[in-house]
């Protein structure tokens, strides 16, 4: 080969290999890896199983909430939550129907949301204002209807 | 030498005889079903981009998300397959000196199965039994005549392979100690990676078929997700490496150049069809059920295309400038002025290859874990695709067009069609940079895919993005414009341009370049190595969520 092709494919495997040392180091060192709970439940007792047979949110430390959430066919529940600013709260979500998607506008929250899996995600609100919570995965004719805010005050 | 002796005189035979009658009516009829397709594909993706940005109200009958799964299939699905089928099938005509008559058959039986199929989908689509679009994702359940007419199509794709592997023994067998010619070895590395990649989804709608009859109670909608990626990222990098067969192989041609070192031509093939298959779990990066270092493998396996696409790159550059230079260019950059940008058989692959530089480096966004939450299942990555298989792939396509169609029908591309065909080019490109740029945009801040028009109930954050969706509407009218010239031009070059004879532009290798390694053509090997290579991919998470799995669940239909 080429003395210039030989350099190409070192700089490009070598970029490969820079990438991947920080995309890791951010993953698993400082704790930016995708949401990926391996929970699971059955998909068709969903009502029944605790902790979802009381959706809703609660307060679990100092200005830190959990909301327990259940999406559905056109759906959030619970729906219109307010945190005050600078809350760190922690989503835990699972499907009673089909996969949906849990996408807050604005932020990095962006997780699916599958039948028969317990999903988690955590994000600090630090900036006020009405967030936009959206399905961002087609399931069914109401899927554009499905939608909640956040309000962060 | 012995070797480029026997190529010369495979072409001068080829020259003599002209195109086989029977194997360009193979190519034709494929073709003629991608360009139908496109037409209506393109139709309904205009009808989306509307509709998409609220200037127009879709009549009671019909609903987004059936002309959303009907573009889908239509465009992604059918136009691509038909055309990879018909341009493969010739080139492998012109390249091993004609189909064998038995292989012919293969490829009618292909023809009819997929024909069979599609009708049978997308007749469920329209009736609305199946509005789950082109990913059908458990537990949204479509009429088992849906899933039926899918396994047509994937039988069709399987016989489609089988012809092309036969026609390949034959010519190996028959000329020993040669390697085949470049275009051959392309077409089998397409078929070979086509072939294992539709395993995976064949696995998944055959479970899926008696759970939407009712007969099984429940799937695991996990496990169907993964094998439908298995199969969806591969396809389209199917349609990359078809692409690429014409970058590599024609182009120089065109261009009055040479084609690059065969060596590293025919690794790249081989490293595109072993690493491809694993490149599906990173549609799955922010799904439940995988674990962080499971997810972490794939960034990893995801990102190793990217090799192979740079050394394609590198050549590509390599060719253009070498053919510049040879026509007189002179200093840095002057190769560039004396490329033949009037010519449409050059100017539409060559703003493809363009193309596929942001094309690639968004795939490299949408591959790396925690970028892919910002962007995962926005209008981002549709703009990604439409810069990737819209313009990447399908440029290239529609440039193939202007001397394939002429060499199948016998006919000659004139002046005027090919200004035809740069005004054409001209108008999807800016079609696709408009459109596929505002979706990038949208997406960032945080706009849906595959939703219909809302606002959210006005909510400030969605009405930010409906400037953005106007743009896109603007791309999706210069498009159906675009799709209807091209779709003109390939009917005028089949049936009404003047007769005459078209070369296939296959181009040479440089003078006193080294013939290519027969090692290149163990695709028995390459075949265990890809097959090592899904079984480290997949083997720990299937196992992990078939023996985890959570209680499956029932079909849902939600529209």
């Amino acid at each position: 080969m080429h003395r210039l092709e030989e350099m190409w494919i070192a700089i490009s495997t070598g970029i490969l290999i820079i990438f991947m040392v920080v995309v890791g180091y951010q993953t698993f060192a400082l704790g930016m890896g995708p949401p990926s709970n391996k929970e699971t439940i059955d998909p068709q007792k969903v009502d029944q199983t605790e902790p979802f047979d009381e959706p809703g949110i609660s307060k679990i430390g100092d200005n830190e909430y959990e909301v327990v959430m259940t999406l559905q066919a056109f759906g959030f529940t619970p729906n219109n939550i307010e945190v005050p600013a600078g809350a760190k709260v922690n989503f835990i979500m699972t499907s009673k129907d089909v996969t949906h998607g849990f996408q807050i506008a604005g932020t990095n929250i962006n997780a699916m949301v599958m039948p028969g899996h317990i999903q988690k995600i955590s994000h600090t609100f630090d900036k006020p204002g009405e967030y936009l919570v959206l399905c961002n995965e087609y399931c069914g004719t109401g899927h554009q209807l499905m939608s909640t805010t956040i309000t962060v005050k | 030498m012995k070797q480029t002796q026997a190529l010369n005189l495979q072409q001068k035979t080829i020259k003599a005889l002209g195109v086989n009658t029977s194997d360009a009516k193979v190519s034709l009829s494929y073709l003629s079903v991608a360009f139908l397709t496109l037409l209506i594909g393109g139709i309904l993706g205009l009808v989306q981009g509307l509709e998409r940005a609220g200037l127009m109200e879709l009549p009671p009958w019909i609903n987004y998300y059936q002309v959303l799964t009907a573009h889908g299939i239509l465009l992604l699905l059918v136009f691509s397959t038909t055309f990879t089928i018909g341009y493969q099938y010739a080139n492998l005509s012109h390249a091993l000196g004609g189909l064998l008559p038995k292989v012919r058959k293969f490829a009618w039986t292909g023809f009819i199965l997929m024909v069979i199929g599609v009708v049978l989908a997308v007749t469920m689509v329209v009736l609305n039994e199946a509005s789950v679009l082109y990913t059908f994702y458990p537990p949204l359940a479509a009429h088992p005549v849906f899933y039926i007419g899918l396994v047509f199509v994937v039988l069709g794709i399987f016989a489609c392979c089988i012809g092309v592997f036969i026609n390949y023994r034959h010519w190996r067998k028959n000329h020993p100690g040669q390697t085949t010619p470049l275009l051959a070895f392309f077409a089998m590395g397409v078929f070979v990676l086509w072939f294992f990649a539709s395993i995976g989804v064949t696995v998944e709608v055959l479970t899926l078929i008696p759970w939407s009859m009712g007969i099984v109670e429940t799937t695991n909608v996990m496990v169907g997700r993964t094998l439908f990626w298995w199969f969806g990222h591969s396809l389209v990098n199917i349609w990359y490496l078809v692409a690429t067969s014409a970058w590599y192989v024609i182009v120089p041609k065109i261009i009055g150049g040479r084609h690059f070192n065969e060596k590293l031509i025919r690794l790249v093939v081989i490293l595109l069809v072993i690493l491809n298959i694993p490149g599906g779990f990173h549609h799955q990066i922010i799904d439940p059920g995988i674990s962080e270092s499971i997810k972490f493998l794939h960034v990893f396996m995801s990102l190793s295309i990217a090799v192979p696409s740079l050394m394609t790159a590198f050549a590509m550059f390599a060719v253009l400038e070498r053919a510049g230079r040879r026509k007189g260019g002179k200093g840095l950059l002057g190769w560039i002025g004396k490329l033949p940008w009037g010519d449409v058989r050059f100017l539409a692959p060559m703003i493809a290859m363009i193309a596929f530089i942001p094309g690639g480096a968004g795939g490299i966004v949408n591959t790396s874990n925690q970028m892919n939450q910002v962007i995962h299942n926005t209008l981002w990555v549709v703009g990604h695709f439409h810069v990737t298989v819209g313009m990447s792939v399908v440029m290239t396509f529609f440039g193939i067009c202007y001397w394939l169609i002429p060499y199948l029908a016998k006919r000659k591309l004139t002046p005027q069609m090919n200004r035809l065909g740069v005004i054409q080019t001209i108008i999807w490109t800016v079609g696709m940079i408009l459109m596929a740029g505002s979706q990038h945009l949208a997406g960032l801040l945080g706009d849906p895919r595959r939703t219909s028009y809302t606002t959210y109930g006005d909510h400030p954050t969605a009405l930010s993005w409906v400037p953005y969706e106007y743009v896109m509407g603007i791309g999706a009218t210069l498009l159906l414009l675009g799709v209807i010239i091209q779709v003109y031009a390939v009917i005028n070059m089949m049936f009404f341009a003047p007769k005459g004879k078209t070369a296939f532009p296959v181009s040479e290798p440089e003078d006193g370049a080294p013939s290519a390694p027969m090692w290149t053509e163990r695709w028995g090997l390459w075949v265990v190595l890809l097959l090592m290579v899904v079984a480290m991919a997949y083997v720990v998470p299937i196992v992990d969520m078939i023996v985890n799995a959570p209680p499956g669940s029932p079909p849902i239909r939600t529209w």
